[in-house]
């Protein structure tokens, strides 16, 4: 479970996020949902540790990793996998060794052929199977993304953060990342948080929807009650995308 | 800014319009000017403080597990092998410029048999570490900088950190280690090669004896010249290194991002070899005297 307590981080005097307050039970999928610049990839980095609050606390099972030092954050991030917006593959390895990398960094037990049954299992799982000698640059954004969560599911983590992961792509490859994120729920049990002000694909993946709006959460409840919320800032984001619909 | 009302002595006449738009205007250069040397300065603080705490993590990093020895080793490719063409080319032709310009020189003195002496005492003392610096700058640091500063804006090195991989373990200590352990072995191959370019145009184009060339090396040229060069040499290399490292590390702001820190890598790089090699020659004065 990932629980956020009073969190406040500020860039210079630009405090983006003031105080939050956000609990992602296990098995769930939990969307933030906000506009650009709400502090939604700021709060994902402060999960995984990789900005450190001004205050308040981020607890991961139980530990507060705003607290912990880079060999005991390590220790920690072991239950994380990250899809990056734009996938961020290794670009100087093919999709196969970014794919092992994680593999080969934290399971020195295994052999090369076991690696390589583990990988091939993870792209055929989000359809890739038949690309691993391809570099990232030769693949397309959908493509590189889904390599992005075969990478990020390799170890097989409790917990999956995917910063805005249907950003940029057509409609089919949008709905295939959803499917994805559900697949990958239903197949593996993970928790997972996703970050995106894609409506659509968050009332979809959702089990519980976060609205941050102006560095504070302002609603945090399932899409079915989200719907009706009657917060104004809420209302508006949700009727530009029902009134499109 | 605000502006402040000056009381005239009685007979004193009115600064006319013209007068106080260009003193308004020097106030506002002066204010610039000094503003700017006072940033420049500031950051070039904040680089140095940047640089030297990196250096502490890179050497405390460097040993501790695990050891990444694939990493080195292709560091090492990077840096090492791919700045021989380079070298060797810089190497022969300074060389071969310095030993005709020696030897048309000291044949005024009647003393053309140093030339070979001066060459390989210039060579190894100063010109190799520091064109070996200067070529490995241009050629190795700009490509970290360049390929860090590209993992950064795309979230690269964020991923190896979400991955429970050090980034600093994995993509800096081994730049770094590379620039340390192959400047020597670059600094001595432009000795080697330089050498052969000042023999070939003094002896073969300038005529003069090809055993005082060799005679006179052997008496003035001694290991502490060459290992004086080296230290300096890997001095320089793991300099350029960190600071390569520095810049790409902490690149931000997309593509733009990445080509100011590569442009600021280099410059900085070479203003601070030629600048430390000042120091590091006058602390090693003594030893080679």
């Amino acid at each position: 479970m990932i629980e956020v307590r009073g969190l406040r981080k500020s860039f210079g005097a630009h405090e983006v996020l003031k105080g939050i307050d956000l609990r992602c039970m296990p098995g769930t999928t939990t969307v933030i949902l906000g506009g650009s610049g709400s502090g939604k990839s700021v709060l994902m980095k402060h999960m995984i540790g990789l900005l450190r609050p001004d205050a308040g606390q981020v607890i991961v099972d139980g530990q507060d990793i705003s607290r912990l030092d880079g060999r005991e954050l390590n220790a920690v991030r072991r239950k994380f996998g990250m899809v990056f917006q734009m996938a961020a593959l290794f670009d100087s390895m093919t999709v196969f060794d970014n794919v092992a990398f994680p593999l080969r960094e934290h399971r020195k037990d295994l052999s090369e052929a076991q690696i390589r049954r583990i990988v091939e299992e993870k792209l055929g799982l989000v359809g890739l199977r038949g690309v691993g000698e391809k570099f990232p640059a030769e693949l397309s954004g959908g493509m590189r993304k889904r390599v992005g969560l075969a990478r990020a599911v390799v170890l097989d983590p409790k917990i999956v953060l995917y910063d805005e992961p249907t950003t940029g792509l057509d409609p089919i490859t949008t709905d295939n990342v959803d499917q994805m994120i559900l697949d990958a729920k239903r197949a593996l049990g993970v928790t997972s948080v996703v970050i995106s002000h894609d409506i659509g694909s968050a009332f979809k993946v959702a089990d519980q929807l976060a609205f941050l709006y102006e560095g504070r959460i302002v609603e945090c409840a399932p899409p079915a009650e989200v719907r009706h919320s009657t917060h104004p800032q809420v209302r508006e984001f949700l009727q530009m995308w029902f009134g499109r619909n | 800014m605000r502006e402040r009302k000056v009381r005239l002595r009685p007979g004193e006449p009115r600064p006319s319009h013209a007068q106080r738009k260009a003193l308004a205007r020097l106030g506002t250069a002066l204010h610039a000017f000094f503003g700017t040397i006072g940033h420049a300065l500031l950051r070039a603080l904040a680089d140095l403080g940047g640089i030297t705490l990196l250096a502490i993590e890179v050497a405390a990093l460097a040993v501790r597990p695990p050891y990444r020895l694939r990493n080195l080793l292709a560091a090492c490719d990077a840096v090492g092998v791919g700045s021989i063409f380079v070298v060797v080319l810089t190497g022969f032709f300074t060389g071969a410029v310095f030993g005709m310009q020696l030897a048309i020189a000291f044949r005024l003195f009647d003393a053309e048999s140093l030339a070979g002496a001066t060459v390989a005492l210039a060579l190894t003392r100063e010109l190799s570490p520091v064109l070996t610096g200067l070529m490995v700058t241009g050629r190795a640091g700009s490509a970290i900088a360049t390929e860090l500063g590209s993992m950064r804006v795309t979230e690269q090195i964020d991923a190896l950190a979400t991955m429970a991989v050090d980034p600093r373990q994995f993509l800096l200590v081994p730049r770094v280690l590379a620039g340390l352990l192959t400047g020597p072995i670059l600094c001595m191959l432009f000795n080697v090669i330089g050498l052969l370019g000042s023999y070939l145009v003094a002896v073969h184009l300038q005529g003069i004896s090809e055993a005082q060339f060799w005679s006179r090396i052997q008496t003035w040229v001694d290991l502490a010249d060459v290992f004086g060069g080296m230290i300096k040499a890997a001095i320089f290399g793991g300099m350029i290194t960190l600071i390569a490292c520095y810049k790409g590390y902490n690149a931000s702001g997309g593509a733009k991002g990445v080509g100011e820190a590569t442009t600021e890598a280099v410059v900085l790089s070479s203003v601070l070899i030629l600048v430390s090699d000042y120091f590091l020659t006058a602390l090693m004065v003594p030893w080679w005297d």
